[in-house]
């Protein structure tokens, strides 16, 4: 009995001691984004760094701290990444989960899956020689490392994500509903689209915001093909440096303990907050609009 | 069972002592930074362990700030460089007791690569400042075709967009200047891209025959509008200091380099070294930093290294 409870206790405290860990390691990161990040103000103005849009750290003459045009750059990639991502993505879970038959779903899902296993640097690489090229073909452009391009790439990174969860989702609803709507007379198409994707809000939501968490933190492919100029854009036909590419250009060559040091760490918490706030409305509105079974 | 655990306990035993005073007699080289420096540097390391079995050198590139930074940090014996360090650089240096310690072992020439389309065959200093400046935005500007200008650059850890920077534009890049992840890339772009114009080192875009990689197009350049346009092409015309856009390549190190350290340096700078520059697309040190390299490494050209 007394050995029996002795394990029983162990368990628990290994267990408890295991997710303690990975909260040490969030509470870490956070605070030392943080206390890093706030260094940054004690050089430059709060007004500067968050409402102009020149950022050039290691400028010629005078260096200047301007995030405007990164915030506006990662928004503008996000969004598009997710116009193009959230039809084609929860389109493509609704085939899977209701429509397709079993044997075409038993091959297509694996494949989709296998989406999320190319490396990031090899998407940035198809951007670069492929994608943009035919971007700039089919608009006209003289060159296709824009906005869209990126867009383009992190929707197809996004995908598998987006489609996977919001498939379990479409799946989870239960056949109840389903025999209901055809009860009342419904066919398969108002069926999926009245009842079936109404019931499955909440998953799917989750499903693009956690795409929408892939897109927005993507690094390398962004990198690679969006061009990284650092002037405001005015719409998808223009280069972009997002906030995630700055970090990863500047932060390898930066002395540490300079105003252009910690003012990388306050782009990095920005990201973790923007994150952070997303994830926390995707956790409010999924539970609001979660289905009493 | 247990006879099995001995044997590879003493096997394991036998391996670390049969290997470990071998390996003691080994010096460790790192190399880091410039990545246009990166593949000579790998070519001069290759031949010399070949030469040299007791030493083992490792070369990493990520930008010449990179390689600065890792100095300054302690953390590389020989920072790669295609700048020369700022003076904050070296302050800083100075602060954490390394004295860094400029050593030119190679000249390189930046060529401007455009569009293999492109009407434009010669280009002026000043035009090319005021094209990357921003100030210059058309095509048509320089009797080219009606286009707006597409500025290919590296991004600011790169030593070649602080050289062309501070000597080509002395003033800010345009803000519509991509900043590419490496020169591959800026090349792929400019391939593509029938209004792009960019800066790369001459051994990346011309071949040892003197030709141009297909798909880009390299321009001459000239001091001013009267003067006269050299090809970077012809490697003559940069031995012979007519090319204009020429920049020494660096390697840092902390201290008058002793040892084995320097003997590896004067390789570098030694007939064979240069040759293996030379291979590389580069050109070999010119005779005005000779007094600078005779200086730091306590030699002489005249006596050691006969040419």
């Amino acid at each position: 009995m007394q050995t029996r409870y002795l394990a029983d206790k162990a368990v628990r405290v290994i267990f408890f001691s295991a997710a303690l860990v990975s909260v040490l390691i969030l509470l870490g990161i956070f605070g030392m984004l943080f206390i890093n990040g706030i260094r940054a103000f004690s050089e430059i103005g709060i007004g500067e760094f968050f409402f102009t849009s020149n950022w050039n750290p290691s400028a010629y003459k005078e260096p200047s701290y301007g995030i405007l045009s990164m915030i506006v750059s990662t928004f503008l990639v996000t969004v598009g990444a997710m116009l193009i991502a959230v039809p084609l993505g929860i389109g493509t879970a609704a085939y899977l989960a209701e429509v397709a038959p079993e044997r075409v779903r038993l091959f297509l899902k694996p494949t989709i899956e296998l989406l999320a296993a190319i490396p990031s640097v090899a998407v940035g690489f198809i951007g670069i020689v492929l994608v943009g090229p035919f971007i700039a073909k089919v608009f006209g452009l003289n060159n296709g490392l824009t906005a869209l391009n990126g867009s383009i790439l992190l929707a197809i990174m996004s995908l598998p994500t987006i489609i996977t969860v919001a498939e379990d989702a479409i799946r989870a609803v239960p056949n109840s509903f389903k025999e209901g709507s055809y009860a009342l007379g419904a066919n398969k198409w108002l069926t999926l689209v009245r009842v079936i994707l109404p019931a499955s809000y909440s998953g799917i939501i989750a499903a693009i915001i956690l795409g929408m968490g892939r897109a927005i933190g993507e690094t390398m492919t962004v990198l690679m093909a969006t061009g990284n100029a650092t002037a405001m854009p005015e719409g998808f036909f223009d280069p972009v440096r997002t906030m995630t590419a700055t970090i990863a250009i500047e932060l390898g060559e930066v002395p540490y303990g300079t105003t252009h040091y910690y003012a990388l760490f306050a782009v990095g918490a920005l990201l973790f907050l923007i994150s952070l706030v997303i994830n926390l409305i995707a956790e409010n509105l999924a539970s609001k609009y979660r289905y009493k079974a | 069972m247990r006879t099995h655990h001995l044997f590879l306990v003493l096997f394991c035993g036998f391996l670390i002592l049969s290997c470990s005073p071998e390996h003691s007699n080994i010096e460790n080289i790192l190399i880091k930074g410039s990545d246009t420096e990166v593949n000579l540097a790998l070519s001069l390391a290759e031949t010399y362990m070949a030469k040299d079995p007791n030493i083992s050198i490792a070369v990493t590139g990520g930008g010449s700030g990179a390689g600065i930074a890792a100095l300054i940090n302690g953390k590389t014996e020989i920072a790669n460089s295609s700048r020369e360090m700022k003076e904050e650089e070296i302050e800083l240096a100075n602060k954490r007791g390394v004295e860094p310690m400029p050593i030119v072992f190679a000249v390189d020439a930046l060529a401007l690569a455009v569009n293999k389309d492109s009407k434009i065959d010669s280009i002026t200093i000043e035009q090319l400042g005021a094209i990357f400046r921003g100030e210059i935005t058309n095509w048509k500007d320089l009797g080219g075709d009606d286009m707006k200008i597409s500025l290919y650059g590296r991004q600011s850890n790169s030593g070649t967009f602080v050289y062309f920077r501070d000597n080509i534009l002395k003033a800010d890049y345009s803000r519509d200047l991509k900043q590419m992840n490496g020169t591959a890339q800026m090349v792929e772009g400019i391939k593509s891209d029938p209004a792009g114009i960019g800066y790369v080192g001459v051994g990346y875009v011309v071949q040892e025959d003197g030709s141009v990689i297909e798909g880009v197009k390299i321009l001459k350049v000239k001091e001013t509008a009267e003067a006269q346009a050299f090809s970077p092409a012809i490697s003559e015309n940069i031995t012979n200091g007519d090319y204009p856009i020429v920049r020494p390549l660096f390697q840092y190190t902390n201290g008058h380099p002793q040892g084995k350290l320097r003997d590896f340096v004067l390789y570098c700078l030694g007939v064979e070294g240069q040759k293996i520059v030379q291979d590389n697309g580069f050109y070999p040190v010119s005779k005005k930093y000779w007094a600078q390299n005779e200086k730091i490494l306590n030699f002489s050209y005249a006596d050691t290294l006969p040419r």
